[in-house]
This record gives structure tokens, sequence and C-alpha cells, in this order.
């Protein structure tokens, strides 16, 4: 068979296919045991930053610090309740994968595209919260999971809330695919630092917090409410606010967070 | 070693540098030298793989038929670098998030296309590695140039060590921002290739 005839060239690409496929495939299965404690101890580093409970670049036991501070506990969405100790939902708590759960029909539900303000089609029905003891083991924080779309990728993240359920601690995104420089500066230390200390709701307990086009003006009535905008990144900016709409209303954490004020205000 | 080993594996260092005789790879050179440390793990990750998709290439080069020719380097070159960035997720996994997607773009690096079709088609495997491993130094040697300016002069460290005192942190030097910026990486490499020149006058261009 000459070298240039259909027949080889198909020949020639069918073995290279399969020996590039084997290749690859290979490194990614051997890999994976790595590739995915490597994002475990990032996700927790994430929760961690977003308490502020570690600063960027610091290295340090994160495990450790991880352990002593952080509880994680599994809130059913629906009804705002913890449910971690429900042997029959959760034998193994630990054993939860939030993110298998949102694409397991049995785990989840379809959101209508009405409500979709985040872009993410389905919804878990159970979530991790993690709360955050400060020094003394006195409850500081609760941080949340937050997730949707922004301009070319989900955006995964983690919204930390003061004890008061409204002041925002902290906010990061630990995964996303935007683009360098423009949408991918949600990564940025300084962005991130100004949602510190921003109100999430407003009277009522509606969903407030925005982030705007342009500079928050400081005088203005709303600036407890705003963060300024990525520029050139209109579409993800957008996209984190309706992701915050969305995990701050109904669907989200709002029924957990009105079961903990009710209870706040008993006491 | 022979001389034309020799000559292949350190001519593209100074006498045909991909970057600063050939403009090749320009766009990764920009985008990666913020920091030493990332320009060096991008560096060694470029080598390796226009070493190897080389001697893949050159292995195979008198099967490949002419018509797919491209698309068989392609696929070569594109299975490797998925290789390099699940080797680093899994093992430098800091680093491959600040390299993103500039891991993937080695893809797209003119400098691995280039010498795969310029030659390792055209030579034995051997040869083709030394090439490709030649190239990819002289494109580390850029780039490592252009981040120890960038890093000096823009964040006042080297490969993270912080030499010069910032300001904002209560020191005496004042950080050049531009430098963190992608157009600092052209004046450097403007100035490379020029001082390049002057020395090398053999490498100029007729105007």
């Amino acid at each position: 068979m000459s070298r240039d005839s259909i027949g080889f060239t198909f020949l020639v690409s069918a073995a290279l296919c399969v020996a590039c496929s084997i290749l690859v495939s290979g490194a990614a299965v051997g890999l994976r045991g790595r590739q995915e404690m490597n994002k475990e101890n990032e996700r927790k580093k994430n929760i961690l930053s977003a308490a502020g409970l570690i600063e960027p670049g610091e290295s340090v036991d994160i495990r450790k610090i991880y352990d002593e501070r952080v509880t994680g506990i599994i809130v059913d969405l629906n009804t705002g309740q913890v449910v971690t100790d429900d042997k029959e939902l959760f034998p193994d708590p630990q054993e939860y994968d939030q993110k298998a759960a949102a694409d397991n029909p049995k785990m989840s539900i379809a959101i209508k595209p009405s409500e979709d303000l985040a872009g993410i089609k389905r919804r878990e029905n159970y979530s991790w919260v993690y709360l955050i003891n400060d020094e003394n083991g006195k409850l500081s924080q609760y941080v949340l999971p937050i997730r949707g779309k922004g301009l070319w990728s989900t955006l995964w993240g983690f919204m930390a809330l003061d004890t008061d359920l409204n002041t925002i601690a902290g906010l990061t995104f630990y995964e996303h695919g935007e683009t360098p420089g423009l949408g991918g500066e949600v990564d940025n230390p300084k962005w991130k630092a100004q949602w510190r200390g921003k109100e999430v709701y407003g009277k009522d307990f509606e969903t407030e917090i925005e982030v705007i086009k342009g500079n928050v003006n400081p005088e203005s009535p709303n600036a407890i409410h705003e963060v300024d905008g990525l520029s050139g990144a209109t579409i993800t900016s957008r996209g984190v606010s309706h992701l915050l709409d969305f995990w701050l209303g109904n669907l989200g954490f709002k029924p957990y967070l009105e079961n903990l004020r009710e209870k706040g205000e008993k006491q | 070693m022979n001389s034309r080993q020799k000559e292949v594996l350190t001519g593209p260092i100074l006498n045909n540098n991909p970057i600063a005789l050939q403009i090749l790879g320009i766009c990764s050179a920009l985008a990666v030298t913020t920091k030493m440390e990332t320009a060096l793990v991008m560096s060694i990750a470029v080598t390796l793989v226009t070493a190897c998709s080389n001697a893949a290439v050159a292995s195979i080069r008198l099967q490949i038929p002419s018509s797919i020719r491209i698309i068989v380097q392609m696929t070569i070159i594109a299975s490797l670098v998925i290789l390099v960035d699940q080797f680093l997720k899994a093992f430098a996994f800091g680093i491959s998030k600040q390299l993103s997607v500039f891991v993937g773009l080695i893809i797209t690096n003119c400098i691995v296309m280039g010498r795969a079709e310029g030659f390792a088609m055209k030579n034995e495997p051997g040869i083709s590695f030394l090439d490709g491993i030649g190239n990819g130094l002289g494109y580390s040697a850029i780039l490592m140039l252009v981040a120890f300016f960038r890093e000096l002069f823009g964040s006042g460290s080297l490969f993270g060590v912080q030499l010069l005192k910032l300001s904002r942190d209560g020191g005496w030097y004042d950080a050049n921002g531009l430098m963190l910026l992608p157009p600092s990486a052209f004046f450097i490499i403007g100035f490379a290739i020029w001082i390049l020149r002057t020395l090398k006058t053999d490498q100029l261009e007729e105007a």
C-alpha cells in the first residue's frame, strides 16, 4: 500500500488516534487520585480563606486549621433544617458529595428557567454549610457554598456570613474558567476584599447585594449593598450578582437563614 | 557528541533563537513571565513537549501520509500537552492554577509545530529530540530573562524571595506596575533582540 493512498491514510490516523487516546486516558485515570486530593485541599483552603482565617500565599497546615476551626453540617435546602445527624439520609455524612448530588435526579430538583438566576439548571436538595469557630470555640461565621454561570464557565465559590446572617465576612471563588485578566479577576484579592462588610439583605430580607457597573459611589444609600464591577467583564460581574441572588433566595439558603434567625430571636 | 549534535542543541540559544530571531512563541512569553517560578515551569513544559513531539514525529515521519501530516503532528503535540497538564495538576497544583490556560495553549505554540514540520519531518528521531531540547532551551533563555526583569522590578523579588523591600510594606522600593502588565514583556524582548542583533550582525534583516 502506498504511503499516500486513501487506505493507508485512514490506517495511520486510526492507529495514531488509538495510541494517543490510550496515552491520554491512561494519564488521566492514573493521576486522578492525586488530583482529587489536591482539589480537596484547595477546597478546604478556600473555605478558610473565605472566612478570613488564612491569607493568600501563606503556607500553613491547612488540614490542622480546618479540623480545629471548621465544622461541616448538611442542610436541607427545601426546609432549612440541619440533617447531618439523620442516619437514614446520611449514614456517613463525610461521604456526601454535593457536586455529584447536583447531577443526580434523585438528590436534586430541576429549576424552572424563569427562576434559574444562577444558570445551574439543577439544584441539589442538601448542601454543606461550614460553621467557623473563633479562637475560643464560639461560633463566628457561616460559610455557604455558592455557584453559578459567568461568561464561559460555572463559578464555584464560598460566601462567609457573620453571625448577624446579613454581613459578608468574605467571598471567594475557587474554580472557574473565566478569561484571565478580565472575568478571571474574580480571583483578585483586592476585589474580593471589597466584599467584607457588605450587607446582603435589605428591608424585609429581600436580596439587595449587587455587583454594579463601574465603581460604587460611597455616598449612595445603597453603597452598603454594592460592589464595584470588574472592568471588561460585564457578564461575569452580572453572573456573580445573579448567583448571589439565587443562593440567598428561597431556592437557596434563605429558608435555612430564616430558621437560624427565628432561633436567635427566641433566645 | 559530534559537532552537528552540538550545533543542533546549542544553536537555538543564541544564534537561531526561536523567540529573538524567528519571533515565534511570543504569546506565552508575555503571559507567563510575571514570575520566575511560573516561567521556569512553563519553560520545562515547552522544552519537554518540543523534544518529545519532535522525536515522535521523526520516528513515524516515513509513515505519515503527506495529506494529513499537519493533523498528525497536532494530534501528537496535543496528546503530549494534555499529559503535561495532567502531571502538573497532580504534582504542582498551585503552579498549574497560575499557568491556567497557558499550559493548554502550548499546543498552539508555533515553536513546537514549527520544529515538528521544519526539522523532525526530515531528520532522525535522535537528532530531532536534541533539536527539540535546543529550541526549548532557546525559548527558556528568553523566558527566564524576561521573567527576571519583570519579577525583580515589578514585585521586587526573584523566585518569590523578596529582595527589594516594597514601599507598600514600609521599604524603599516603589514597585513598577507596568512590569506586571504584558506590554513590558514586549519592551524586554525588544531590547533583547536589539542587543543580540548588535552583537551578532548576521542576524540583521535587510530593511
